[in-house]
């Protein structure tokens, strides 16, 4: 920590540049403004400060479940994230426009299965998918083939479907229903998205513009995507680990018997949770009083649907892309799941 | 906040992540093969965060960041929490209040539930998912005859009496599950809630249920226990 203190200060004493000027580079008076920096080291001394009251306060138990819940959410997505954000920047600043025309279909109704089945390849869970699309989007790829990437690599990737084998090692049919259910759903939320989206939904915020090399684009591309998708990150991982804590797993069990319920309470539970995408099918089999395809709902959902997400969506895309998006794919994923289960399992 | 501000942050963020993957802090929170990615997780972030500072302190803040709709992200700020807990806080690995919490993790059994002998050893270390999936799978054929050392935490139970548990992680502690074994026998384990101990003692034909899942939990006659230091790897 004081490593960092001392940076802390020694940056604080620079004069800053004023964010909002576009003026000439004109330094402000030293010791006149109070901008983030100096916010910042004020925060990093008081947390130092309060660190035992702090302590003292989470000896709860509850609290102290909510707290390992909350970091290990976030211990757990962070290569992921940085993994994602890495990838996006480098689709941003190193692979040309030109490649996406070339590698993807004309025809944008094509090129939406084509992304889809391309999340094939990426291994990861969903929170690197998000700003990769967001980057896709950016590139002038069309946003129906960025969304079906988007629902689909999570959900498809070979490390997923592995797990879910491992987790339901009765039942290898659950591994086909789940890579196929979620691809449908993946695509069909592509082509309704050609059909009824408005590209106006999609409000991004502005990457910086960086001039000079590649490398300094690059990094401040990085910079950006790790503070604002980081940022949503965090909200989601704290209303993940409320919803942990709050909610007893023994209210699932009234609702177990009934097939409609079940697979509405399960839905919304995967919603909730926000568990990665790699782990989700060892928390469905552990849910054994369930029926299969209520838990296929729940691994169909989990991926594409839940609080992390929402919140990183808002955050890449905008509410206004957020609030419609992330309810149509529910209602999808929880259809479109029900009618392969009832099918398949 | 401006990009200085931010540098500091990742290099924070990241420092926390290196911190915690370099010690055994992060096998509270994660599996132990995410440990080479957290730490090139970490790694990126540093120097990320270290050639932002780089570029900024020599070009001097240039003016071309934003051409006067400059919205840096505000919500980066709380990628401070994770600092904070992982740096100050640092919360323990799940105990007994998650353990009470979920229903116990033992599921159906594998095509082949086919389970061999238990190495040679007396008394022998079973882990608890092994031990629970013996009692209630193979009806005990394996554990017959021998004397185990079952190692968990304590937690109680629904009836008020000490349950032996520990947390089956299979990627972070958000998807954490107890497996439960019930303690039989006159010999009582009295250690507090979430104390670790080792416990000796033979399989019983007694099973319970969950209430929460209701998935069976087996017993073990306990005949001798001894409290110990937390494992290194607290989930199983």
């Amino acid at each position: 920590m004081t490593a960092t203190d001392g940076m802390t200060d020694r940056l604080g004493t620079r004069p800053e540049a004023d964010p909002e000027s576009t003026a000439a580079p004109q330094p402000p008076p030293r010791g006149r403004r109070f901008g983030s920096v100096e916010l910042l080291a004020v925060l990093l001394v008081l947390l130092v400060v309060v660190r035992d009251p702090l302590a003292a306060l989470i000896s709860d138990p509850r609290l102290q479940t909510w707290t390992t819940v909350f970091v290990s959410v976030l211990v757990q997505a962070v290569p992921f994230l940085v993994f994602g954000v890495v990838l996006s920047a480098v689709i941003a600043v190193f692979v040309p426009r030109s490649f996406w025309a070339r590698a993807l279909p004309k025809h944008p109704a094509l090129a939406v299965p084509a992304a889809g089945l391309a999340g094939v390849v990426l291994p990861g869970c969903e929170c690197g998918s998000v700003p990769i699309a967001g980057s896709l989007i950016r590139r002038g790829v069309t946003p129906a083939a960025a969304l079906a990437f988007l629902l689909a690599a999570p959900a498809i990737n070979p490390i997923v479907l592995t797990a879910t084998a491992v987790a339901f090692p009765g039942n290898p049919e659950m591994v086909v229903a789940r890579a196929g259910a979620s691809l449908v759903v993946a695509v069909a939320m592509g082509w309704l998205w050609l059909r009824l989206g408005k590209t106006e939904w999609i409000k991004m915020p502005p990457r910086p513009h960086e001039d000079g090399s590649r490398l300094k684009a690059f990094v401040a591309a990085c910079r950006h995507d790790v503070m604002h998708a980081g940022g949503f990150l965090v909200l989601g991982a704290a209303a993940a680990a409320t919803i942990n804590v709050v909610v007893p797993e023994a209210w699932l069990q009234r609702v177990a018997d009934n097939p409609v319920l079940s697979i509405i309470a399960l839905a919304v539970l995967a919603v909730l949770l926000s568990i990665c995408s790699e782990a989700d099918a060892f928390v469905a089999a552990s849910l054994s009083q369930f029926s299969l395809t209520s838990r296929l709902v729940f691994l169909v959902v989990g991926p594409m649907v839940d609080l992390k997400l929402i919140a990183m969506q808002t955050g890449v895309f905008g509410r206004r892309f957020a609030i419609r998006f992330a309810p149509a794919t529910f209602a999808a994923a929880v259809l479109v799941g029900a009618g392969v289960g009832a099918v398949l399992l | 906040m401006n990009r200085q501000a931010q540098a500091v942050i990742m290099l924070l963020f990241g420092g926390a992540v290196l911190k915690a993957s370099l010690s055994d802090l992060y096998l509270r929170y994660v599996k132990e093969a995410l440990q080479p990615f957290l730490i090139g997780a970490g790694i990126l972030l540093v120097a990320a965060a270290v050639l932002t500072l780089w570029y900024d302190l020599r070009g001097g803040g240039d003016q071309h960041d934003g051409h006067g709709h400059h919205h840096e992200p505000r919500v980066g700020w709380l990628l401070l929490l994770p600092v904070l807990g992982l740096l100050l806080v640092a919360p323990p690995a799940l105990g007994s209040y998650a353990a009470g919490q979920s229903g116990t993790v033992l599921t159906a059994p594998g095509s082949d539930s086919d389970y061999p002998a238990l190495p040679a050893g007396d008394p022998v270390d079973v882990g608890l998912l092994d031990y629970a999936s013996r009692a209630v799978f193979d009806g005990g054929r394996s554990l017959t005859g021998r004397t185990v050392r079952l190692t968990g935490f304590v937690t109680p139970g629904p009836d008020g009496e000490p349950m032996l548990a520990r947390m089956v992680v299979s990627c972070c502690a958000a998807d954490g599950r107890p497996i439960k074994v019930g303690l039989d026998g006159d010999t009582r384990v009295t250690a507090a809630p979430d104390t670790w101990v080792q416990v000796v003692g033979a399989w019983t034909s007694r099973v319970a249920k969950d209430p929460v899942n209701q998935a069976e939990v087996p017993y073990l006659q306990v005949t001798g226990w001894q409290e110990i230091t937390a494992p290194k790897q607290q989930y199983e």
